[in-house]
């Protein structure tokens, strides 16, 4: 606690996030190397890069789903090491959106968005239940608030499992590939609900290989490559002028198509 | 299914006229499903045979030859058939044991009792705070019902108690103790903390190593050797202890079979919304992974049910060995068949209950949840 707190009294301009010198294993094989990453608050960050480059992986670090074994990660002021209390507090104000969606097929959609809010939060359930009615009006499904998941579409799942984040009122959002498992039809709906909360100033980091998206929303795109940031511009410079070879390949390939 | 002219009202499936290939006439029908290959038929001329061997005289025995009335044992030596008058003379000792004759209304009301609180906790609207007092209430008056001793009631101590309730209590409590027992153990199978992950590992691993009878002797022959000298729990604990402790490590074992079919994006998003361990377990993990195993757990169950039985091995007279000891009455010696069926009717109509009851609710978590 003591050097997280020191960290935020001597840099009042540090970052929401902030990653300083992180390195990750999976056994032998070195995931993330020396990853530096300041994210300032309202900051929209695209992260793209080959599959098995170590994305995921790092945002993943960020609410601490896995353990990084070098640096520091520091997230609203508190340093995430093995303190489950740490890791609890920091987990309360970091919202994640998966590429498979992970609601809780066994509570109704209403219940799967007022959960957290009722048990980590202590909200009364009256409240929590107004608050979830907001965010489902949000993202354009109340009307399905009493339907299981199982009931719904992928596009209409992952409008849930945006609303359900949102209800912990997280200052960061994280969101994994969240359009990658949805057919090309639904991908717009889900797009649109980020949009939105981009343009209400939500800090976002976004894993995504959608460059349309990345182009009109973010205000910096990183580019990862065997567990190392390539290459970090914002879009107009990054898609127009890209400095590395390798960021050059990889979007000559990912826009061909 | 029909591609109907497009009509305003969806056609429910009742209205929807069935093709009509399966009316077909009985010859035809009996060839397609059972002489439809050699060795159906084969079956089929088989299976007929050992009907025809077995169901007359089954009926012989059973109804045409039977003596329902009441009769002495010297009557009763005399008839070819099932002779139902050694049940009426006896029921009440295999039904209660050695319960003092004229006290054995307690027996049976505590009987009633917990057969209607398991009604009661069928119902699923049931499933709150509530059932807990219900359960605790009754279970006290179950308590007061068999030992007695106050409110009037004369002392019986539990040696003397038998059939049916012994035979109840003995499941019901066990299995109650044993299944919150068996989460744990399951959980801690899977912790990573190494210390609770060895020591459930451990406990499952040797008791499921044991067969339950080994368990019954050294729980009754064994255990006061460990314990301290005049610490003695009566056998009927003893019993108890013993077949909670295996109950449990069996399922702890279903149970982690259920925890394991959860996928990990439960896990991880229960984590990245910050809930706690235990919060995460109760609210998400747990109702996922009981569901899952509910065909298991029930089949577990009636196992343990008549697993019961086995602690007439130490001398408790539980509805088996009640119905052993009725036996042994000289007058009404060999009258075997109809004691054994007489309990193994008892034994079904609980089973096929359980078996049932799983099944509906199955279907009903199923519905709730849509996959
Ligand atoms: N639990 C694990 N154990 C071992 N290796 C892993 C594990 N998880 C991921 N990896 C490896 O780490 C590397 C990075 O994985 P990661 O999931 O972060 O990639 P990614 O950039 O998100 O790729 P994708 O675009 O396919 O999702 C991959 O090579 C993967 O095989
Ligand atoms: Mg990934």
């Amino acid at each position: 606690m003591s050097t997280a707190e020191a960290a935020t009294a001597t840099d009042p301009n540090a970052g929401i996030i902030q990653m300083i010198g992180v390195h990750k294993w999976y056994g032998e094989f070195h995931v993330l190397r020396d990853i530096n990453l300041s994210v300032t608050k309202g900051e929209r960050i695209v992260l793209c890069g080959p599959s098995g480059s170590g994305k995921s992986t790092l945002i993943r670090c960020i609410n601490r789903l896995e353990e990084h074994q070098k640096g520091q990660i520091i997230v609203d002021g508190v340093e995430l090491t093995g303190n489950l209390k740490q890791i609890e507090a920091v987990r309360r104000e970091v919202g994640m959106v998966f590429q498979h969606f992970n609601l809780f097929p066994h509570l109704t959609i209403l219940e799967n968005c007022t959960l957290a809010p009722i048990w980590v939060r202590k909200e009364p359930k009256a409240q929590a239940e107004a608050t979830a009615m907001k965010y489902l009006e949000r993202v354009r499904i109340p009307e399905q608030a009493n339907k299981y998941p199982g009931q719904l579409s992928g596009g209409q799942q992952q409008r849930v499992a945006i609303a359900r984040s949102l209800c912990m009122n997280p200052k960061v959002m994280l969101f994994d590939e969240p359009t990658s498992a949805l057919d090309p039809e639904m991908v717009k709906e889900v797009l649109d609900v980020m949009i939105g909360l981009a343009e209400e100033g939500m800090t976002m980091l976004c894993v995504t290989h959608e460059m349309g998206f990345a182009k009109s929303v973010a205000n910096r795109v990183l580019f990862m490559d065997r567990g190392e940031i390539v290459e970090q511009n914002e879009p107009h410079e990054f898609f127009n002028n890209p400095q590395s070879d390798r960021t050059k390949l990889f979007l000559s390939q990912i826009l061909s198509h | 299914m029909t591609t109907s002219a497009p009509s305003p009202i969806a056609p429910d499936s009742a209205t929807v006229s069935r093709p009509l290939v399966n009316r077909l006439g009985p010859l035809a029908w009996m060839r397609r499903n059972l002489f439809s290959t050699w060795y159906n038929a084969l079956l089929t001329v088989l299976i007929v045979w050992v009907l025809a061997q077995a169901i007359p005289a089954l009926f012989h025995w059973l109804i045409s030859n039977s003596l329902l009335a009441p009769a002495t044992s010297q009557e009763c030596r005399l008839v070819d058939g099932a002779c139902w008058a050694f049940i009426q003379e006896k029921y009440r000792l295999i039904l209660f044991g050695t319960f003092p004759y004229n006290q054995q209304w307690r027996p049976l009301f505590a009987v009633v009792l917990v057969i209607a609180m398991l009604l009661a906790s069928c119902d699923r609207r049931m499933w709150n705070r509530r059932l807990g007092v219900i359960w605790g209430v009754g279970m006290t008056m179950v308590a007061i019902l068999m030992w007695g001793g106050v409110l009037g009631l004369d002392y019986v101590e539990n040696s003397l108690w038998g059939g049916l309730p012994l035979t109840l209590l003995l499941a019901v409590v066990g299995l109650a103790v044993a299944f919150p027992l068996s989460i744990l153990l399951a959980l801690g199978r899977r912790s990573r903390l190494p210390i609770i992950k060895s020591l459930s590992v451990t406990y499952i691993e040797l008791i499921r190593g044991v067969p339950l009878i080994s368990l019954l002797f050294m729980a009754s022959v064994m255990l006061p050797l460990f314990l301290p000298v005049g610490m003695n729990p009566d056998k009927l604990l003893r019993a108890q202890i013993a077949f909670i402790m295996f109950a449990a490590a069996y399922l702890a074992e279903v149970i982690r079979g259920g925890l394991q079919a959860i996928p990990r994006g439960q896990y991880e998003a229960a984590d990245a919304l910050g809930l706690t361990y235990w919060q995460k377990t109760v609210k998400i993990i747990l109702p996922q992974a009981l569901t899952i195993v509910i065909p298991p757990i029930v089949n577990t169950f009636i196992a343990f049910f008549k697993d019961t039985s086995l602690v007439m091995i130490i001398g408790i007279f539980d509805l088996m060995n009640a119905s052993k000891a009725a036996l042994n009455d000289a007058e009404w010696r060999g009258f075997y068949r109809e004691s054994y069926l007489f309990i193994a009717v008892i034994y079904f109509v609980f089973c096929f209950f359980m078996s049932k009851y799983s099944q509906s609710l199955e279907r009903d978590l199923k519905r709730g949840h849509q996959h």
